[in-house]
């Protein structure tokens, strides 16, 4: 058996979709989990709820309010047409945005405990031995928080991995842009072409593993010179 | 040396605590935070590094300004360093990685030969490559001293460095410390709540309790007043410096000069000619109208007494007695001080049964 | 209280309190997802004369499948298509001679907006996105592809084409105005006036008929009213609801 090309292509697609969506993930959950891990303001606990909507929302129904949200209708489909980018359901980016939505709990609270477990000690350190706070936070709060970085990443690749919900919601199905490997699966089971299923299925999960072993038993040592 | 002047006015205000300080000094040698746990030096510490926001503070080290009402200099722009209680070595970083961190942001450049005799001055050579998790705590707390050195501070400040340290490790580090007050020339601020630490480093006292600073001086003076206001049981005395002076081999002793006298003490292998403290307790003292040969008491010393007190123990009393301009404090029963019948200006023989060299 | 009463009493109680009489039976029904709505009213209509109780579940008919394959308990399926009964009959998880077409689909080409013409809309190519249910796993898309084939529009279609798994997914592509145009099964906007005016009434001609297939599965072989229910869908009371959705009958291809 093996895969077909558009197996092939949905394999391809859904890597891309994956790492595109933890690199923007990193970058936009660091400053959102920092200031959550430091401040004392009010909104704290509004802000850390809201985050945490995607993990108990079922993603069906985030990805159909998505929809609307992003339709031409919607405020965000408002914004992106007045951008002159069209609409985002259908698309690529589309996925990468609620993807992002999605799976920003994930990769946020790996970062934002990393953070709190180091304390107040030392960032008090590097400012006694003329840290500025860009300074430190680059050269010592990003070192000492890197295992929340590191399962924060795993997490958020491999959620997107395993996407579904939003995706059968907003994608489209477009061979290329939006159909994914979970879509394609369930796409064979519905068509009752079960071979082609468990392949892809197979190879999902094997990926997956290859991943996590690959990451959970690095001995990376925990010095930089 | 310059005479610079440490100027700091505080208000913090904390759950349960309330710190209130005004504090003028002389800023050079060690100056120690004397108090017990919950007196405020801690705290106090902090807002000189400026890693509290007091609700008031003004704060100048030799008429620059780091703290007032219209600004604050953040932490990172002082040129202090800081010795936490418990090491605080960046995890992530070995030894020379935690002292190259600090080197690379010194105000001015760090030669070589001074990152070396930092190393030297504390012994941490061996222990450069390792990183903290693997190094004892006394070797940590030395790594942490010099990190806080090496960008040549003007000012150091060390918040009870030996609190976490066993015996044998605070008694490892102490020569450290005594070495860097002889050998540098920078004004540290020593908090402390051990009288021994206090005695051994101590160039200036300013004793705290509740957020307030009950006492401030020069260290002999300060720690002899009778009404010294924090309780030292035991610990009372006086520490006196003095020269070596004399070694004598057949009976292992040293003899020690000050401006009251001499004293002889268990030779402990320094040079003559060498300053050295010494501790007097006052529990070792014990007084007579006249002097005795026929005792297994060395030292007898001629003195005068100065002060009496009878408040602070029960049937107890202090004895305040000047030898020369040295102070010394002798702790006798209020019987026999009645007996002797002591009084301010009265001549007096002190017998001092133990000294120690305690530097 | 004895024992022995006590298991009588039990007893006594547990059977006054089970809903069935002997005569009366339950029947657990399948349906494809776009038959839901029907499907409710028919089986009402059924309960009403017959005596019986349904229990009715809905899905898409792949996962129907896959479940009757898999042991879940239902004794009656109505696919959207004729192919799982098939299936079902040869693996022998159905009964033969059981299976009949139930219902024809009707296609019809839907706009998002109030004001347009689908069908000019579709020739002319004035849209963005045109959205269906995936012809792989939808009768209903397969339709539309045979319709777009035969308008000869399908490569002009094609680049433009949005895939919904099923034909409720692919309307609400169109309501949300994310799809300008877009194929659905007639019986999805029969009860909705608010549709009047905005769909295209797809020909018959142009794509080969929707024949929706139903079929007494293995657990429902010794039970009359799984029987029942399969006759009721050829009784006029049924066939009128059918219509009335926009369902039509074989024989009328």
């Amino acid at each position: 058996m093996g895969f077909s090309a558009a197996d092939l292509q949905a394999i391809w697609l859904t890597l891309r979709l994956a790492t595109v969506v933890t690199l923007m993930l990193l970058l936009i959950a660091t400053p959102i989990a920092w200031w959550l891990s430091r401040t004392r303001c009010r909104w704290k606990g509004v802000v850390s709820a809201v985050i945490a909507l995607p993990l108990v929302l079922p993603p069906t129904v985030l990805g159909f309010y998505l929809l609307l949200a992003m339709g031409p209708n919607g405020p965000v489909g408002q914004l992106t047409q007045a951008l002159g980018i069209g609409t985002l359901p259908f698309t690529f980016w589309g996925l990468v945005v609620a993807s992002v939505i999605y799976s920003l709990p994930f990769v946020v609270q790996p970062i934002q405990n990393a953070m709190e477990a180091m304390g107040e000690r030392p960032l008090e350190v590097a400012a006694t031995l003329g840290a500025g706070s860009a300074d430190t936070f680059f050269n010592v709060v990003l070192p000492l928080a890197r295992p929340g970085f590191v399962t924060a990443a795993i997490l958020g690749f491999t959620h997107t991995l395993g996407e579904f919900g939003v995706v059968l919601m907003i994608g489209g199905n477009i061979p290329g842009a939006t159909r994914v490997i979970s879509v394609q699966i369930y796409d064979h089971v519905e068509a009752m072409d079960y071979a082609q299923a468990h392949w892809l299925a197979g190879a999902m999960v094997l990926f997956s593993f290859a991943v996590l072993a690959l990451l959970y038993s690095r001995k990376r040592p925990l010095l930089l010179k | 040396m310059s005479k610079s002047i440490l100027s700091a006015r505080f208000q913090l205000d904390r759950p349960g605590f309330r710190l209130d300080v005004d504090l003028q000094l002389p800023c050079r040698g060690v100056i120690a935070l004397f108090g017990h746990s919950g007196s405020g030096k801690t705290s106090l510490l902090r807002c000189i590094a400026g890693l509290e926001t007091p609700r008031r503070g003004k704060l100048s080290l030799n008429g620059e300004t780091w703290q007032d009402d219209n600004h604050f200099v953040p932490t990172h722009k002082r040129r202090l360093g800081y010795v936490f209680q418990e090491a605080s070595l960046l995890p992530h970083l070995s030894a020379r990685g935690n002292l190259n961190f600090a080197a690379r942001r010194a105000a001015e450049v760090v030669t070589e030969a001074e990152h070396h005799r930092i190393v030297e001055l504390l012994g941490i050579g061996p222990m450069l490559e390792r990183p903290p998790a693997q190094l004892s705590g006394g070797e940590r707390q030395r790594v942490a001293i010099g990190r806080a050195l090496i960008s040549k501070p003007r000012l150091l400040l060390m918040d009870e460095p030996l609190a976490s340290l066993d015996q044998a490790r605070k008694q490892e580090i102490l020569p450290y410390l005594e070495t860097l007050k002889t050998e540098l020339d920078v004004p540290i601020i020593y908090v402390s709540h051990s009288p021994d630490e206090v005695a051994r480093l101590a160039d200036t006292l300013v004793a705290m309790e509740d957020g307030k600073i009950v006492a401030s001086g020069p260290l002999t003076e300060t720690l002899t007043r009778l009404d010294f206001p924090i309780k030292l049981g035991e610990e009372v005395g006086s520490v006196v410096e003095a020269t070596v002076a004399e070694r004598d081999a057949q009976w292992q002793l040293t003899k020690v000069t000050f401006d009251g006298g001499e004293l002889w003490l268990r030779d402990s292998g320094h040079a003559i000619g060498r300053r050295v403290r010494v501790r007097v307790l006052a529990r070792d003292v014990s007084l007579s109208l006249h002097q005795h040969n026929d005792t297994s008491i060395v030292n007898s010393l001629p003195a005068v007494v100065e002060e009496i007190s009878t408040e602070q123990h029960p049937g107890m009393a202090l004895v305040k007695l000047k030898l020369g301009n040295t102070p010394l404090v002798a702790r006798l029963t209020h019987r026999s001080a009645h007996h002797l019948a002591l009084a301010p200006g009265k001549p007096i023989w002190a017998q001092i049964k133990s000294v120690a060299i305690i530097q | 209280m004895a024992p022995t009463l006590r298991k009588q009493y039990l007893l006594g109680l547990l059977l006054a309190l089970t809903p069935l009489t002997p005569l009366a039976q339950q029947v657990s029904v399948a349906v494809a997802s776009n038959f839901i709505a029907p499907m409710q009213e028919i089986a009402a209509a059924f309960e009403r004369q017959s005596g019986h109780r349904t229990v009715v579940s809905s899905g898409s008919s792949g996962k129907l499948y896959a479940q009757i394959r898999n042991g879940a308990p239902f004794q009656v399926f109505l696919s959207a298509d004729r192919d799982k009964p098939a299936a079902l009959e040869r693996v022998r998880l159905a009964m033969a001679n059981t299976r009949f077409t139930y219902a024809l689909g009707t296609l019809v080409l839907l706009t998002s907006s109030s004001q347009a013409d689908p069908e000019a809309m579709l020739q002319n190519g004035h849209y963005r996105k045109l959205a269906l249910a995936n012809p792989r796993l939808a009768p209903y898309g397969a339709a539309a592809m045979e319709a777009l084939s035969a308008l000869n529009l399908t490569d002009q279609a094609m680049p433009r084409l949005v895939l919904g798994e099923n034909i409720a997914q692919a309307f609400q592509f169109i309501s949300s105005g994310n799809a300008q145009l877009g194929f659905v099964a007639r019986s999805q906007i029969a009860r909705d006036k608010s549709f009047d005016g905005r769909y295209w009434l797809v020909p018959a001609a142009l794509y080969r008929p929707i024949r929706q297939d139903a079929v007494l599965l293995k657990r429902g072989a010794d039970n009359p009213a799984a029987r029942a229910l399969l006759e009721f869908l050829r009784d006029e009371t049924a066939i009128a609801i059918m219509r009335d959705f926009g369902y039509g009958q074989p024989g009328e291809e």
